[in-house]
């Protein structure tokens, strides 16, 4: 009898334990991957300027952060402030889950909104009302080492894909035998839908009522995205290539399209002899018109309709937007800040591999801005995938996405075809 | 039996029991290599130089020490219910006459075909209207009763003589107080068998607790473990330490225990 | 004279009952009812968007080609993942309780540590060791001669990874439970069928083998069932991948429903997977019941 007691003891002792901790009132904000790490190096100066207020932030992997979020919302454990990818603003807007900022902005003195990059702040915008104040930008361009491309023969970086299709396999064979010129993710959804939109594809038609991912438009760049692969290009398979850093390093790739977390990412972690031998450029067009359009992408702070402290949430998304923060969360993470004078003040337009940055944020596009668009963006990559490995081909690949697509949006068709209350 | 089969019996069983081994040995010995050796080549099982820096790592930057008290905490708290509920129905099974026995024994059977998945989405819906997502009474409520423990103990309880309970009834002591004082007492070695199984089981439990959880604080081991292999994907000595830091108790508990684990497993299996 | 007493054994069972009542049955058949309609991340945001669809969830998802994937998927783990982790099991235990075996407790611990290891621990360290460059597979694969293999990363590897996986850890749960089966046999009739003249490999076949029928039947089944619950390994190891080579049922449910939210199609998958766990057991049942009526 004494051992039931003892562990009930123990048991009620946890929870006691548990509880207390539970009745702390910290402010509680979920960050993403890398910037979930940093993000509590800048608070010391907020705990100083603001002392009752205390910040617990919890970081989130990437790879499980939409699934987390929209758990999080359901099950009613929403945190205070979060960082959300901003094509995610649709989904979670539809949701009723983030509280409407206008107002606040308005009134507020550090978030000024003619400060942002106009298209970056556009994508916080659903129907008319800001739910997202940018956090930093995101876009996709090439990541190069810059020897292998001298070797192959280039003074300069090519400015259309003709050109780089030529550079590419001359830089693979520099590098050596049994590698691959250029990396391209498989499980990402960025690069097709990239192309995509530099060959003119609208990727959604009839006000994103359905998918056009047959036009002949998507047809094209689809065809162009999956010659790399059947050219022996790129590597197919994650697991060809484990350590992106080592890999890079090696040779085993050249070049790789990606974004500006990578530049403090790769300053990190490369091998010093590596420190010289890389650099950006915007990505290529199709025709003559450099750079191509890219993806208006990026991560923005938002406040949960749930929140029982919004004011208090709202001064650590002002704070975290204050250009010296931004600059400071530039230098730990490498990532691009999402205001205009931060930029400035970093001196980054000068800065040679952050310019690629500065030059290709002029050119960006977001995605459509419904709910669904994580669902398609994963149906995208799986078909890409299927059709890189040989399963499908192109144009089977395609009739699927767009009947997947097409049953996806069927429940959005239905309410919009709903009148109007 | 002759003498060259023997010998290869023991060769064939050696060996098996040798690869059985090898992954166990290699995540005990990646988990003290410093960072990076677990990758350069060529392949060595055991350390160079041991290191303790993935463990500290762990227990003070990840905080997988507070993981592992709710791991410990969740399931002795479902340990705890389960033996007492499941104790408590599996005797009533067993020895007590009551309308409609037969009948919700065969139900709650049937529930032992049922995959625990078909529940966790209303599941889900149920604990967030009560107000128990990302608690750690959410994460122990689907495991209070079990059908698997009921069926355990009203097995055994078959088998307590019937006069030991007779006397004490005519001795006019409760249907209540004959299960506290007699049933308990005569059942402990299976009731020790339930706990070891539940706890366990409890402690490795995945799925329901990476759904309901949020608070990183609440995570369990095994959440905590997913969570680190979907951001540290490269960092292989910092993974391994945190899955031996997830198996040792476990493992611990079942050497120790080991006869009531085997005694479970045949008792459950023997009936079917 | 009776008086109207609440039967104390209601006192005993009604805690159990009530909450496997409400934690289990009750959502269960909230998940039926659910199957019936679009409930989705609109109906979560607003209540109101909710439709009743009778069957047309469960009409999508046999329409559904990544249905029938996962379903392919999970009954190959369960043919052959189930089949192998059978025999090697089966074998093991011939060997440990073969009567001049010795240390055959030691044995039967060490098969059975990975089947008290935490599953996700075990996909984690396994992850590593099927890492083609410098996991332990490959470099055994080497010492041998043969070349190395893309484990998780080549669709036609995959799934045998997994399978190979689910053995290791399981092999050793079904190994006990022949043992004590093999233990119930009486060793005169093996001694028996010796005497009359009965080679090694004839016992096995004629004797030790319908002997062991029940108990093979049981360990089939409950190897069955637990298989086409395939989950974690997936979930950790290969998300589903390479090319939806390791996606299972239950990780589709869990894809539908915890990702994407659409817990009417979610449900659907959940009920689907019960039926047909529901409908081989029965099947099993019956098999056995007929084999029981014709040995007599």
């Amino acid at each position: 009898m004494s051992a039931v007691r003892s562990s009930l003891a123990a048991v009620l002792l946890l929870a006691a334990a548990a509880c207390r901790h539970e009745r702390r009132p910290a402010l509680r904000l979920w960050a993403l991957g890398r910037e979930g790490e940093v993000v509590a190096q800048l608070l010391p100066d907020l705990a100083r300027r603001r002392p009752g207020l205390r910040v617990r932030v919890q970081q989130i992997p990437w790879s499980a952060a939409h699934e987390k979020l929209l758990t999080a919302f359901v099950g009613g454990a929403m945190p205070d402030v979060l960082q959300v990818g901003n094509t995610w603003l649709p989904e979670l807007v539809a949701l009723g889950a983030l509280e409407p900022l206008d107002h606040r902005l308005a009134r507020s003195v550090a978030v000024r909104a003619d400060d942002y990059f106009p298209g970056i702040l556009a994508a916080n915008v659903i129907d008319g009302v800001t739910y997202g104040v940018p956090w930093y930008v995101d876009t996709r361009l090439l990541f190069y080492r810059t020897d292998l491309l001298a070797a192959a023969g280039f003074a300069r970086p090519p400015t259309t894909w003709a050109g780089w299709l030529a550079a590419l396999p001359r830089m693979q064979a520099a590098a050596g035998p049994g590698n691959w010129a250029i990396l391209l993710p498989l499980r990402e959804w960025e690069p097709p839908v990239i192309l995509g939109m530099q060959w003119g594809a609208g990727l959604l038609r009839d006000g994103d009522r359905y998918g056009d991912f047959e036009s002949p438009a998507f047809r094209a760049a689809f065809a162009f995205y999956l010659d790399f692969f059947h050219r022996g290009l790129a590597p197919l398979g994650d697991t060809a290539v484990v350590n992106v850093y080592q890999d890079f390093a090696r040779g085993t790739f050249s070049v790789y399209l990606t974004g500006p977390w990578n530049l403090g990412e790769f300053a990190r972690r490369l091998p010093a002899a590596l420190a010289e031998r890389w650099g950006t450029t915007p990505l290529p067009a199709p025709d003559g018109t450099a750079p191509g359009v890219s993806l208006a992408g990026g991560s923005s702070l938002v406040v949960a309709r749930s929140s029982p402290r919004k004011d208090d949430a709202w001064a650590l998304v002002e704070y975290l937007a204050e250009p010296a923060q931004q600059v400071q969360f530039y230098r730990l993470t490498g990532d691009l800040p999402a205001r205009r004078s931060a930029w400035e003040a970093a001196d980054l337009p000068a800065d040679a591999r952050a310019r690629a940055f500065w030059l290709q944020l002029q050119h960006v596009r977001p995605t459509p801005k419904i709910p669904e668009w994580e669902r398609i963006a994963s149906a995208i990559a799986r078909y890409g995938e299927a059709a890189i490995r040989g399963e499908m081909g192109i144009d089977g690949a395609l009739e699927a996405l767009d009947r997947d697509v097409d049953r996806v949006l069927e429940k959005r068709r239905w309410l919009l075809a709903q009148p109007r209350r | 039996m002759r003498r060259a089969p023997v010998v290869a019996a023991h060769v064939a069983l050696g060996g098996l029991a040798a690869l059985t081994l090898l992954p166990f040995v290699w995540m005990v010995g990646a988990s003290f290599m410093a960072s990076g050796e677990a990758t350069t080549l060529p392949l060595h099982l055991l350390p160079r130089a041991p290191t303790l820096a993935q463990y500290r790592a762990l227990l003070t930057r990840l905080d997988l020490g507070r993981c592992l008290l709710n791991s410990a905490g969740i399931a002795a708290a479902v340990t705890l219910a389960a033996v007492v509920l499941d104790s408590m129905a599996g005797y009533a099974f067993a020895k007590l006459r009551f309308a409609g026995r037969d009948r919700v024994f065969r139900l709650l059977l049937a529930a032992l075909v049922i995959p625990g998945q078909v529940a966790m989405l209303p599941l889900f819906l149920l604990l967030r209207a009560l107000g128990l997502v990302d608690t750690y009474a959410g994460v122990v409520v689907p495991g209070l009763a079990s059908v698997f423990g009921i069926v355990l103990v009203r097995q055994y309880a078959l088998g307590i003589p019937d006069a030991v309970l007779d006397a004490a009834r005519v001795d006019g002591a409760g249907e209540l107080r004959i299960y506290r004082s007699v049933a308990l007492a005569l059942s402990a070695p299976i009731l020790v068998t339930l706990a070891l199984f539940t706890f366990m089981g409890a402690w490795n439990d995945f799925m329901w607790p990476l759904i309901v959880l949020a608070d990183r604080d609440r995570y369990t081991l095994p959440v905590a473990l997913a969570s680190l292999a979907g951001e540290h994907v490269q960092d292989v000595e910092l993974m391994t330490a945190g899955a031996v830091l997830t198996v040792l108790p476990v493992v611990v508990l079942f050497l120790v225990l080991q006869r009531h684990y085997v005694a479970g497993v045949l008792a459950g299996g023997m009936k079917e | 004279m009776q008086r109207l007493r609440l039967n104390p054994a209601w006192v005993l069972i009604a805690p159990a009952l009530v909450a496997i009542g409400v934690f289990f049955f009750l959502p269960v058949v909230a998940a039926l009812a659910l199957s019936f309609t679009d409930f989705d991340v609109y109906t979560v945001g607003d209540p109101t968007r909710l439709r009743l669809v009778g069957l047309a969830n469960y009409r999508h998802l046999l329409a559904e080609p990544r249905f029938w994937t996962a379903l392919g998927n999970t009954t190959y783990f369960v043919l052959v993942g189930g089949s192998l982790s059978v025999a090697v099991a089966l074998g093991v235990a011939l060997l440990v309780e073969a009567r001049a075996v010795r240390l055959k407790a030691l044995f039967r611990t060490v098969f059975l540590l990975p089947v008290v290891t935490t599953l996700v621990a075990v996909a984690v360290v396994w992850r590593f060791l099927y890492q083609p460059r410098f996991g332990l597979l490959n470099a055994l694969l080497g010492r041998i001669g043969l070349p190395p293999i893309d484990w998780l990363g080549d669709p036609r590897w995959a799934m045998p990874a997994l399978i190979l996986l689910a053995v290791w850890k399981n092999f050793g749960f079904d190994t006990l439970i022949f043992s004590a089966g093999l233990q119930s046999i009486p060793p005169q009739v093996d001694e028996a069928a010796r005497l009359d003249g009965a080679g090694a490999w004839q016992r096995l076949r004629r004797v030790t083998l319908p002997l062991l029928a029940p108990t093979l039947a049981f360990v089939g089944l409950i190897t069955m069932i637990g298989y086409f619950q395939l989950f974690a390994e997936p979930y950790v190891m290969t998300q589903g991948g390479p090319a939806d080579r390791t996606l299972s049922v239950a990780l589709l449910m869990y894809e539908e429903g915890f990702r994407w939210w659409n817990l009417g199609t979610g449900s659907a998958i959940a009920f689907v997977l019960f039926a047909i766990v529901l409908g081989l057991t029965l099947l099993e049942l019956r098999l056995r019941r007929a084999a029981r009526g014709g040995a007599r």
